[in-house]
């Protein structure tokens, strides 16, 4: 359940977002999902790809700052309530959540979250029958 | 440990002295006779050869600086007939003309002797590879290593500077157990042996000689770390021999300044005034020995100190502690004083950065702007922004009460600082005065 999300480090620099999508594009590497934390020097670009090993190599040789990361990911209706809900089960057992982003599949969204006990949340989650994706589902939507 | 030559690196103070002073008188007649420029300098002075006795007397003698050797280019501080200069070298010249050394036989012979000195103080024997990965050429420190290397008897292997897969091939396959390059091509050096996953077992490398650039007592322990040697550092400037005016030991506590060849002595680069042993200030040195262009108290711009107290290898010659800045990199911040070597310093205490870094100087509304680049470690690079700005934070704190200064930091990815394969370029000014 445990999905591996690679961060990327840039300088907030035109042209560098582009470079790395190129990198991969050339690879056939497919993108899931894409999310960009900023501030005003740099920003983190988080992205899950259909090779998360094979992407980190490549951003390597081509001189990128590059780490995989766990995340977790969660199907539910594109409603704001159940977005709340998720966050709430998670909050009511002190489980912080340090980032999340989702994207629309469908009728439904996918929502990815890093928290800070990833095997906690998932548990928590299950318990509630929460639809939760693993790494083979996402890289097929 | 050996000692190349027991007899002048050991001998007694006195007996050094007495030996200086003659040499001084020899070396001040024969630029009062051969040098025009020497002679005008001595005569403003109301100096003649006959005034200069004993080393004591050095303190009457004018200074040289770089400018007088440009003023006077290419060849005009030579004090023997173009006949008698087998070899010419010349510093790269950034600042304006480059200045330009001629050596005799004789000055060639000495040089390869301090350079037998420095590569026995460092450990090396007839027994060792040393890979010369310093620029051959004008530049001095391709060749200097070269002869020392040969009169010690080790294998020489004359790489020269770059081309980093070919240094890991020879280094690998020819079990190279010396590198003599800049410590910031050393560093360069360790990351490229990880990148290519060499494995460090299958080396021999033992032994590093570095200089050419300034670097901290931080980078040596990342150095050795890093490369698994013991990092000696050299010293020396084109304009006096090249390297081998002074070089380590063993033990790294200074390092011993050939002074039967070269005489220092440490002024107050504002007043002049020699300064009392034990103190910081710029070092200077006349050459006692050479032929080709005899410099008589050259300003050499580099901060240092002298110590003359017994060292633990047995040399009697004083040390000079590692050079601590150039008196001309001095940047003026806000009115303070500021060495690049000061930040370099606190970076190198800091794991999470690579001491990788470039510092900007620019003037926004009259007032002076510090930024200061640096690269994130690749291992400590987490996903996290609050990380991140933690760091830069925490940088930009320690800096503050190490320097006195405010300091704007900026987090660059790695690599996007041009790592030098001769001297690094840590200073970016953008003022205008």
């Amino acid at each position: 359940m445990i999905i591996n999300q690679l961060s990327v480090f840039l300088e907030n620099k035109s042209g560098r977002l582009t470079e790395v999508l190129e990198v991969l594009g050339k690879e056939n590497i497919r993108i899931t999902a894409l999310s960009v934390a900023d501030t005003t020097e740099f920003g983190i670009l988080r992205i899950i790809v259909s090779d998360p090993e094979r992407a980190r190599t490549l951003l390597k040789e081509h001189l990128f700052t590059v780490n995989i990361t766990e995340v977790i990911s969660v199907m539910a209706p594109d409603e704001a309530k159940h977005y709340a809900r998720i966050l709430k089960i998670l909050s009511d057992l002190d489980i912080s959540v340090e980032y999340t982003y989702a994207f629309p599949a469908g009728k439904k969204s996918v929502i990815v979250l890093r928290c800070s006990d990833n095997e906690k949340a998932i548990k928590a989650l299950k318990e509630h029958e929460m639809e939760l994706l693993k790494g083979s589902d996402l890289y097929k939507i | 440990m050996e000692i190349w030559n027991r007899h002048f690196e050991c001998m007694s103070r006195n007996e050094l002295k007495k030996i200086q002073g003659e040499r001084l008188r020899e070396t001040v007649e024969r630029v009062y006779f051969n040098v025009p420029y020497y002679r005008h300098r001595l005569q403003e002075a109301g100096l003649g050869p006959e005034d200069i006795q004993c080393i004591e007397d050095i303190t009457r003698l004018p200074y040289t600086s770089k400018n007088d050797l440009r003023d006077n280019y290419p060849f005009g501080m030579f004090a023997v007939p173009m006949s008698e200069i087998v070899r010419l070298h010349a510093s790269s010249g950034t600042t304006g003309k480059p200045t330009v050394v001629g050596y005799t036989r004789n000055d060639i012979s000495v040089w390869s002797e301090v350079m037998a000195r420095t590569l026995t103080s460092a450990g090396a024997d007839r027994n060792d590879f040393i890979q010369i990965a310093y620029g051959y050429g004008l530049f001095t420190g391709g060749l200097g290593l070269h002869y020392g290397g040969e009169k010690i008897g080790a294998s020489v292997i004359p790489v020269s500077g770059g081309n980093t897969n070919r240094q890991l091939q020879l280094m690998h396959d020819f079990g190279t157990t010396v590198l003599a390059c800049t410590p910031s091509y050393a560093l360069f050096l360790a990351e490229a042996i990880k990148e290519n996953r060499i494995n460090r077992n299958e080396l021999k490398l033992r032994i590093g000689v570095f200089g050419a650039e300034p670097w901290t007592e931080n980078m040596r322990k990342e150095i050795e770390k890093k490369l698994m040697i013991k990092a000696i550092d050299i010293f020396g400037l084109s304009e006096v021999i090249g390297p081998g005016v002074a070089s380590e030991c063993v033990e790294q506590e200074g390092l011993h300044i050939n002074e039967d060849h070269f005489y220092p002595e440490i002024i107050d680069p504002e007043t002049l005034v020699v300064l009392p042993e034990g103190s910081v200030g710029e070092l200077v040195f006349t050459t006692i020995t050479k032929e080709g262009l005899p410099l008589i108290r050259y300003r050499t711009r580099d901060l240092t100190r002298l110590n003359y107290g017994k060292c633990k290898c047995g040399r009697t010659l004083v040390r000079m502690a590692k050079c601590l800045g150039r008196s001309d990199d001095m940047l003026i911040i806000r009115g303070i004083n500021l060495f690049p070597s000061q930040i370099e310093t606190v970076l190198l205490e800091m794991s999470e950065i690579k001491p990788h870094y470039r510092i900007i100087v620019d003037r926004v509304n009259n007032l002076d702007t510090l930024e200061l680049q640096v690269e994130v470690d690749e291992e400590f690079f987490q996903d996290k922004i609050s990380q991140l700005q933690n760091l830069r934070g925490k940088l930009q704190e320690n800096l503050e009460s190490s320097i006195g200064l405010g300091i704007k930091v900026t987090l660059v990815e790695p690599k996007t600082i041009e790592r030098s394969e001769g001297k690094a370029k840590h200073v970016i000014d953008k003022r205008k005065f």
